[in-house]
């Protein structure tokens, strides 16, 4: 009985200590910011200025934990460095550790011309004076990392960063963890193929095929299934073990990885090359030709049709980033709660209230991977169809 | 907005290490992990079968046994039967048999008794015959010895035959 009670104890503390480390972390580096602010700020702050100031401060920590950055931080000033590697149009690679962006601010450029504020990082223009141009908050002004939007729009006043950043780390993490995992299992399945599955095996079994005859086999068919099995399967575990490692609140996990637009589309742009790719005779036809339409009908379905094939992966990829990156949020802000109304008794109960989120969550992650899957594999199998079960597959909409 | 907009070099390393992933897992993964589980599947499946057919072969030779033994059974009791009656029927064909030679051992016996009987009757009448006729000489011897006496005799006899 005593044995019981103290593992019980020591379970509510493991996990008291578990959910306060990201709060821990949060006040360390709200005491550093505050001072950062108080020594390079000459004006005296009024009592209401500086309590705006606090709140504003959390929601960039929230905004700050679920963004890349270019280390990976801890808590407090410990945070673990990683390489950040930098292509500027014309002016060739620059690989370097993100050490560098310590105590850089904008009258010391780390390596001459970064400046580093919260995770983002710029290449600043300078005046015709060599001082730095800055905006209305008076951050510096310049080049910054390329997103799609910049590729989209042609905007050259951009770099490339292909640094290992807290999220690729995240990402490398996840698909090395797959991979040991993986290879370990698939060993264990060539030592000894009559046996019956045991342990993780056992577990990633029932996974396995439960991807393979539930959704795969289910919407693509019997006739064409087995080719997507690999892909369905890699998709589903790898999305898996991302939400899986982003809900462990310190270093190796909270990278915020399938929370990132960028990984989601990637994903998203995947499956839609995968239906593009397979598109049956069948598929197309109905598609630009839809039979038994009338030719004025014809104009207004087609473009709809062939907008259809966009949005589909559209909201598969804007669906798992919001779902993962709304978790994230939702977990930093009740912990926040407690922090803005500065409260012991609050503080137990956003305890309580985090601990149930982090189950949402779990559950979260394994309904974001099921359904990511799913709906690749149906639009797989739309596109697959070779019009001989036409009404079995109109029934499934 | 920022949130919204993917980055070009995370998305670089995403294709990469995806691409990467995909390739790796399916040849050293997938492909061994789904050919194991279908050959288990199939030899589980082969099992499986082959358990139900061999309970059905059992199950035909459990009633082929029955049917044999209530046979045996069967036959047994025809055999004890028959023996039984065989016994009956000899101990009775015994039994009629020693009557019927007790009965011809008996006639047999009254016959010879009743031969034994008859000679031994005729034996005597002869032997009485004899000795009347010897009886009869001597007294006769007797009575005529003398002429007086054999006349007595002849006028008896006379007698007699008037008489008659």
């Amino acid at each position: 009985m005593a044995r019981v009670q103290t593992s019980i104890i020591i379970t509510i503390w493991a996990v008291l200590l578990w959910i306060s480390l990201p709060v821990l972390s949060w006040s360390q580096h709200h005491e550093d910011n505050h001072h950062q602010a108080s020594q390079n700020e000459t004006h005296a702050e009024s009592h209401s200025d500086h309590h705006e100031a606090e709140e504003l401060d959390f929601s960039a920590f929230i905004k700050h934990h679920i963004s890349d950055d270019y280390s990976f931080h801890i808590a407090g000033d410990v945070s673990v460095p990683l390489p950040v590697i930098i292509y500027e149009p014309g002016k060739g690679l620059d690989i370097f550790l993100s050490t560098a962006f310590h105590h850089a601010d904008e009258n010391h450029l780390s390596r001459g011309k970064y400046y580093y504020h919260h995770g983002k990082l710029v290449i600043p223009d300078l005046n015709t004076d060599g001082s730095l141009q800055t905006d209305e908050h008076g951050h510096p002004i310049g080049k910054h990392e390329a997103t799609l939007g910049d590729l989209i729009s042609g905007n050259k006043h951009v770099f490339y960063n292909f640094s290992i950043t807290k999220n690729v780390f995240g990402l490398l993490l996840g698909v090395s963890l797959l991979l040991i995992i993986f290879s370990t299992v698939a060993g264990k399945y060539k030592s000894n193929p009559d046996k019956a599955p045991s342990g993780l095996q056992g577990l990633l079994e029932i996974l396995i095929l439960f991807v393979q005859n539930d959704i795969v086999r289910q919407f693509i068919g019997d006739k064409h299934y087995q080719r997507f099995v690999p892909y369905i399967l890699t998709l589903f575990f790898f999305i898996l073990i991302n939400n899986l490692l982003g809900l462990i609140p310190i270093f190796p996990g909270s990278a915020n990885v399938t929370g990132n637009i960028a990984i989601t589309m990637t994903l998203a742009l995947l499956s839609l090359i995968l239906v593009v790719a397979n598109g049956s005779k069948h598929f197309w036809g109905h598609i630009l030709n839809p039979p038994g339409v009338p030719l004025p009908v014809k104009i207004l379905l087609v473009p709809i049709e062939l907008i259809g094939i966009i949005t589909k992966p559209f909201s598969l990829m804007i669906r798992l980033f919001a779902n993962i990156t709304a978790g994230h949020i939702i977990i930093m802000s009740i912990i926040g709660i407690t922090f803005i109304i500065q409260s012991y008794v609050v503080g137990v109960v956003t305890s309580v209230f985090s601990v149930a989120m982090f189950m949402l969550e779990l559950l979260v992650a394994f309904i974001q991977a099921y359904i990511f899957s799913l709906l690749t594999a149906q639009m797989i199998g739309q596109a697959v169809d070779d019009g001989h079960h036409v009404e079995h597959e109109t029934s499934h909409h | 907005m920022e949130l919204l907009n993917p980055n070009v070099g995370l998305v670089f390393w995403m294709m990469i290490s995806f691409l990467l992933l995909l390739v790796l897992l399916r040849k050293f993964a997938w492909k061994p992990i789904i050919s194991t589980i279908k050959n288990r599947e199939e030899s589980i499946h082969k099992a499986l079968n082959a358990a139900i057919e061999a309970e059905k072969k059992l199950g035909t030779l459990k009633s082929e046994n029955e049917a044999l033994l209530a046979q045996a059974k069967k036959e047994r009791e025809e055999i004890l039967k028959e023996a039984r009656e065989a016994r009956e029927r000899m101990i009775t064909e015994a039994k009629d048999k020693a009557q019927q030679e007790a009965g011809l051992l008996l006639a047999s016996a009254r016959d010879n008794i009743q031969n034994e009987k008859m000679k031994a009757i005729t034996e005597l009448r002869n032997q009485v015959a004899v000795l009347s006729i010897e009886i009869a000489e001597k007294i006769l011897k007797e009575k005529l010895s003398d002429d007086k006496k054999q006349q007595e005799v002849m006028d008896t006899i006379l007698k007699e035959v008037t008489l008659n």
